[in-house]
């Protein structure tokens, strides 16, 4: 187990350092250079020149890179922001949290409804309500969710006036606790919509694993016997059947977590949410490319941390499953 | 199974066939765009010698209009053919270099299999979205590069399948056989084993098709699309930038039912094709 874990974060420290330096090279050799976009080419060759001492960019390629590389790995320094001129982790800080926020409410959501959903789907086998239940979970998982998003807004912000159209706080507000922070009214309200979009979108995978595994949980003896007891359907669905069904279900989630944090940029684009993915796209419109790049590595890290995490809960939820 | 038969068994299944109908139509309106659309799409109309901004759906525009005075369902249709050839291309570039690594990685194994599946493990921690927005921006915004960033990533889930796929073939008595025959690598490769994972890369390549055509509108839609272009995504992205989602229901609807109705098409015939092929093959 730990040797496995081990060879796991090895692993995934290897794919990490790959791409960060395919990253690192990706963003210097590609045509929009990004010293160009930076530098307003009126200042003179002096200010110029300064510039680019100021973030390091008059060294040869190499000593760049090894520089990065070694500030990324004693400080924790992913380099400068050229547009705010602060160092990239500071800006990104806040906004892994916001992220992860995001994408797990969103995915709980999402697989709490598929779940019942699914089930429900299931146990109506052959019906037309299961096929125009298929066919609405298909449309959510084709629905781009940055267009559900709009759609949401004007319904639901604009028109009937129940959410927040953007952000995360009305503005003004004033921090008082890190638990206050994130568990107060306004907050909530301005997660909803997000969330639920996204959770929207990614509904479908729950929705179809679960009918799949209910379909073949419904057969078995207890079922019968449950009905035979006279129990009410609702009974028989979520409290024998359903819960015997649970077990892939739940371990897809745990692959989907990875997925959805990578997966929040466009929601979050939609909402203003002021996360990760939302600042890769600022940041690339702004030739920010310190930001880009680290904060496409952050959501990478995150990724690969998610996907050993499922690795793990694998083991724990299906005890037949042995690491090697 | 030959691809007739797929075809076949495709017909049978009820949301499978309403797929081919659904996708067979925008094929055909993807065709004869221009004659479809009544206006130039990029036409700015007049109405009583003002810019005929913002109207809502009327006998003459149909869908309305833009806040610079385009007709929207001009612009929705002529869009239909960057989705497709979008989705097509990325599906098509996608299939091969997938179907390819997987069948030399699982034919050969050994070193060369280690290799190629170190690489699709590394490309397996990429987020798909950030990965397209990022390379695109950093390239020229066109529908090329759209293209290329979105197989760069996705030929990973192809080659995986495929490799798995090919790993049990090879021990297969026909493939022992037509060694033992005299045949070269590539022949048994290409002549023996493809074929049998050719119904598996059609169906790695309708979901290809589906992420490529939402990637391209996600990319357009957050600006970096080709500016050229007329897309269903940045017909979103203006009515975006212009506010529409306040004022103009009519503008931000159409194309986002079109990239909908689309893919759940491709969705289906997806369905159709996982049932065919073997629903256990993928966790999905």
């Amino acid at each position: 187990m730990l040797a496995f874990m081990a060879r796991r974060l090895l692993e995934a420290a290897i794919s990490l350092f790959v791409l960060l330096t395919i990253v690192f090279f990706v963003f210097r050799l590609l045509p929009a250079n990004p010293v160009d976009a930076m530098v307003d080419a009126s200042l003179g060759p002096e200010a110029i020149a300064r510039l680019y001492a100021e973030f390091g960019l008059d060294q040869p390629l190499w000593r760049q890179y090894v520089l990065y590389l070694k500030n990324i790995l004693t400080k924790g320094d992913f380099g400068m922001s050229f547009f705010f001129r602060q160092p990239a982790v500071d800006i990104l800080a806040d906004k892994i949290i916001n992220t992860l926020i995001l994408a797990i409410t969103s995915l709980v959501i999402a697989y709490a409804l598929g779940i019942i959903w699914g089930a429900l789907l299931a146990w109506h086998r052959g019906t037309p309500f299961e096929t125009a239940g298929i066919t609405a979970a298909l449309a959510f998982k084709a629905a781009p969710e940055f267009w559900v998003g709009m759609i949401f807004v004007m319904i639901f912000a604009y028109g009937l006036g129940w959410f927040p159209h953007s952000g995360m706080r009305e503005p003004g507000y004033e921090e008082t606790s890190l638990f206050l922070k994130y568990f107060n009214l306004d907050f909530l309200r301005h997660l909803v919509l997000p969330a639920t979009v996204a959770a929207l979108g990614s509904i479908a995978t729950p929705t179809l694993l679960m009918r799949n595994t209910m379909l073949e949980v419904m057969h078995e003896d207890f079922v019968e016997l449950a009905k035979a007891k006279g129990l009410s359907t609702a009974r028989i669905i979520y409290l024998h059947a359903a819960r015997n069904a649970l077990l892939p279900v739940v371990t897809s989630l745990a692959t989907n977590l990875g997925r959805a944090v990578g997966g929040m940029v466009l929601v979050e684009y939609v909402f203003s949410w002021p996360g990760l993915g939302r600042e890769i796209v600022l940041a690339a419109t702004r030739y920010d490319y310190p930001v880009a790049q680290a904060a496409f590595l952050m959501i990478a890290a995150m990724v690969m941390l998610m996907n050993i995490v499922a690795d793990l809960l694998y083991g724990y939820l299906d005890p037949r499953i042995v690491y090697k | 199974m030959s691809l007739g038969q797929v075809l076949q068994l495709l017909i049978r299944d009820r949301l499978a066939l309403a797929g081919i109908i659904i996708v067979g139509t925008f094929v055909l309106v993807a065709i004869f765009a221009p004659w479809i659309a009544p206006y130039d799409p990029d036409q700015i109309h007049r109405v009583d010698g003002r810019v005929a901004r913002l109207l809502p759906p009327s006998s003459q525009f149909w869908l309305g209009t833009t806040n610079l005075g385009r007709d929207v369902f001009s612009q929705v249709v002529m869009g239909t053919r960057i989705a497709l050839e979008v989705g097509l291309l990325a599906a098509f570039m996608v299939t091969f270099v997938g179907t390819n690594v997987g069948l030399i990685a699982g034919y050969f194994g050994g070193r060369i299999d280690a290799f190629l599946m170190r690489i699709v493990d590394i490309l397996y921690g990429i987020p798909f979205t950030p990965f397209v927005i990022l390379l695109v921006s950093l390239l020229e915004p066109s529908i090329w590069n759209v293209v290329i960033a979105v197989s760069l990533l996705t030929w990973r889930t192809v080659a995986r399948i495929c490799r798995a796929q090919v790993l049990s073939l090879a021990e297969r008595p026909f493939v022992k056989a037509a060694r033992v025959a005299g045949a070269s690598h590539w022949r048994i490769m290409y002549r023996h084993i493809l074929p049998n994972i050719l119904p598996l890369a059609l169906l790695e390549m309708s979901f290809v098709v589906a992420w490529a055509i939402i990637a391209e509108a996600s990319v357009s839609f957050i600006g970096f699309g080709d500016p050229r272009a007329i897309s269903w995504g940045k017909i979103l992205h203006s009515a975006f930038i212009a506010g529409a989602v306040r004022t103009a229901p009519w503008w931000v609807a159409p194309p986002g039912v079109a990239i909908v109705l689309l893919v759940l098409g491709v969705h289906f015939i997806t369905r159709g094709l996982e049932s065919i092929v073997n629903p256990r093959l993928r966790g999905e």
